[in-house]
């Protein structure tokens, strides 16, 4: 099954698989390369050659500003998961049974913060709360924040829903069940898989988010990103290091654990051969 | 169920029931809340492009006196006495700086001008005539100072974006070019286009391949390799960048490594320049280009090739003539993405790039955080979004699904 003709065999397919490997390199090597060095007992950024040390990672637990940095991602993303998958995954329920010639359009303005360049996004929440006094504020990183995320849970939530059988919910509604049982008893359970998924996103999305927080952030509002960017910037010590694989094992865990609900959300498709 | 069953209750539904309005209702919240927070602000960001409202707010009289004003010769005396009285009463307000910024941005030393004319009218001076204002400084009889108040007065202005561009309006109406040293952002604007070509290039050079192999294993073999392709995926750009820092800088990790290899004597600058922005950015989309090629790649049918081959085709002739075609709405599905993707992209230059390596996001910063200039961060802003919203639409229409 898996010829295409060219680069089936022989030469051809062996320097396939080399370029390609050197690649797959240049892809995961820099990422885990952080890993080592976070472990280097010296305060030089290089391989430890004289044992392992947890030091960088003491330092970032014992830092009163990056413990901050990190509870203020956490309530941030929080915040943004818990408004943006529920809006979303409304959203998505209507689109999967929209028929209306709006749909497109309704499509393009949903997906428009992922067309959008952040720089753009972040600088208008900047000039609309800077008369507002919302920035320097939780409320408008979260505001900002759930925009960016919401195209994520509606794409995911959607796209588990994709070949979702509605006539259980009509069936259900014919017995009696008000819309709300309906929705609680019979469609969630089923598209939990795909819920999770977008959650996730959700959290991800703010919990990386760089750009828009540098904008609008204020000093209490801090977030990882904010105090990993600025660190590069300035001076960049081996607690980074330690700060960068936490975040790798931290999104790979997460983004992982979506990726694997998004393809069981997959199986429950019917139409799947 | 066969296909010409189902087809058909689903087509009586739909005449039954044409519209589902609860599907609108569900929907309802969340473009509320887009309209809200996302698009209302962004427009409203990009509306200072076109609209001037400093002069206006400050001097209300002398807006309205300048707009009447041709522009042809020095203005009367009328003029330049409501003018001279608007100037005198901000600035004992304290509110003349919000004018004085504005007019500086398109003649520099008008700020100095207006503060200096202004003290000295507080001190005594008159300002009844143009003469007035002359006597206390010459360059009120320079009709470039007029011209650019009246440009200012507002409503709608071509002022930032002509200055995005580097273009004015000179003294005589005409659209000219500004000074040399003032002419950065044609050349921003092109550096930024040319970076993102590149690194959409380098992605396809690099992806191609790697989505190939990945389409033409069996999945229980390419699931392991496309951990290595949603690995990167998954971090976040800033956690990415960051690496190429750490392993690029000058006592860096790889130069460590050349040096012990003996292949440099002298560490080698890879960072803080063209190179670092172009290996960093490639590193950080190329995940962009591979996963929607790949989704194209596994769609085609191998029984075409089959054919091909079965009529005699080398199996080069086989992949130039029947799979490359095939996959290019996928090649251009990604290559667009990542250009742009590219196109606004902030942390990464900030963070590798040099001076000369800076992207139009950068200046958009800069306006909006340093210099303060509202008007010029949106100008900049709109002339970015254009060619990105063209390139995406058609993008659209060449490849219609991008996979999450």
């Amino acid at each position: 099954m898996s010829t295409h003709g060219i680069a089936s065999r022989g030469w051809g397919r062996f320097a396939l698989i080399g370029y390609c490997s050197l690649v797959f390199a240049f892809l995961v090597l820099p990422i885990l390369a952080v890993v080592p060095l976070s472990l280097n007992p010296s305060s030089f950024l290089v391989f430890p050659e004289h044992g392992l040390s947890l030091r960088w990672y003491r330092a970032l637990w014992d830092s009163p500003q990056w413990m901050r940095a990190f509870g203020n991602s956490l309530s941030v993303a929080t915040a943004t998961m818990l408004i943006a998958t529920p809006l979303g995954t409304l959203a998505a329920i209507g689109l999967a049974n929209m028929r209306s010639r709006a749909k497109p359009l309704i499509v393009a303005l949903l997906s428009a913060p992922m067309v959008v360049p952040v720089v753009i996004v972040a600088i208008a929440f900047y000039f609309l709360f800077a008369p507002l006094g919302l920035v320097n504020g939780f409320a408008g990183l979260v505001i900002a924040h759930t925009v960016l995320a919401l195209p994520f849970v509606v794409i995911v939530v959607h796209a588990s829903l994709q070949g979702f059988d509605f006539e259980l919910v009509r069936a259900a509604a014919s017995l009696g069940a008000r819309p709300a049982t309906v929705m609680v008893r019979v469609l969630a359970p089923l598209i939990a898989p795909g819920i999770a998924a977008g959650a996730v996103f959700a959290f991800m999305t703010s919990f990386d988010e760089t750009v828009v927080a540098l904008f609008i952030a204020g000093p209490d509002q801090r977030t990882l990103p904010m105090q990993m960017f600025e660190g590069v910037r300035e001076q960049i010590s081996p607690a980074i290091t330690a700060a960068a694989t936490l975040l790798v094992i931290a999104s790979t865990v997460l983004l992982g654990t979506a990726e694997l609900l998004r393809r069981r959300a997959d199986r429950l498709r019917p139409d799947r051969p | 169920m066969t296909p010409s069953i189902s087809v058909q209750p689903g087509s009586v539904r739909a005449t039954r029931m044409p519209r589902r309005w609860w599907t609108f209702a569900l929907v309802a919240p969340l473009l509320l809340f887009l309209l809200a927070s996302f698009i209302v602000p962004v427009l409203m960001m990009l509306s200072r492009a076109v609209t001037d409202h400093e002069l206006a707010d400050s001097w209300p009289k002398s807006a309205a006196a300048l707009s009447r004003w041709d522009g042809e010769g020095l203005p009367d005396d009328a003029l330049a006495r409501t003018v001279a009285a608007e100037m005198l009463a901000t600035r004992q307000a304290g509110t003349l700086n919000r004018v004085a910024n504005r007019l500086n941005y398109d003649v520099v030393g008008s700020r100095t001008l207006l503060y200096l004319t202004a003290d000295r009218m507080a001190a005594g001076a008159p300002g009844n005539s143009l003469a007035d204002l002359v006597r206390i400084d010459p360059r009120w009889a320079n009709r470039t100072y007029w011209s650019a108040m009246r440009h200012a007065a507002g409503p709608l202005t071509s002022y930032y974006l002509l200055a995005s561009l580097d273009r004015r309006i000179d003294a005589d109406g005409n659209i000219a070019a500004v000074s040399r040293e003032q002419a950065v952002f044609v050349d921003i604007f092109l550096r930024t286009f040319k970076i993102s070509l590149v690194v959409a290039l380098l992605c396809t050079m690099l992806g191609y391949p790697v989505a190939y192999l990945l389409a033409s294993l069996p999945e229980r073999r390419a699931n392991p390799l496309l951990i290595l392709v949603l690995l990167p995926f998954w971090t976040s750009a800033l956690v990415r960048t960051t690496a190429w820092v750490v392993l690029l800088q000058t006592n860096g990790v790889v130069n460590g490594l050349l040096e012990q290899a003996g292949l440099i004597d002298a560490p080698l600058q890879l960072i803080y320049n063209r190179l670092g922005v172009y290996i960093a950015m490639t590193h950080v989309l190329l995940p962009f280009f591979i996963l929607p090629l790949y989704g194209v790649m596994k769609g085609i049918e191998p029984s075409a090739m089959r054919a091909a081959s079965s009529l005699g085709a080398t199996p080069l002739t086989a992949f130039l003539k029947v799979y490359l075609p095939q996959t290019m709405p996928g090649v251009a599905a990604g290559a667009i993405i990542v250009f742009t993707l590219a196109l606004g992209y902030y942390i990464t230059p900030a963070l590798v790039g040099g001076g000369a390596d800076q992207m139009i996001s950068g200046s958009i910063a800069f306006y909006t955080n340093q210099s303060l200039n509202w008007g010029m961060a949106a100008a900049l802003s709109l002339l970015l979004l254009i060619p990105l919203l063209l390139m995406v639409f058609a993008g659209r229409t060449m490849a219609r699904t991008v996979p999450a």
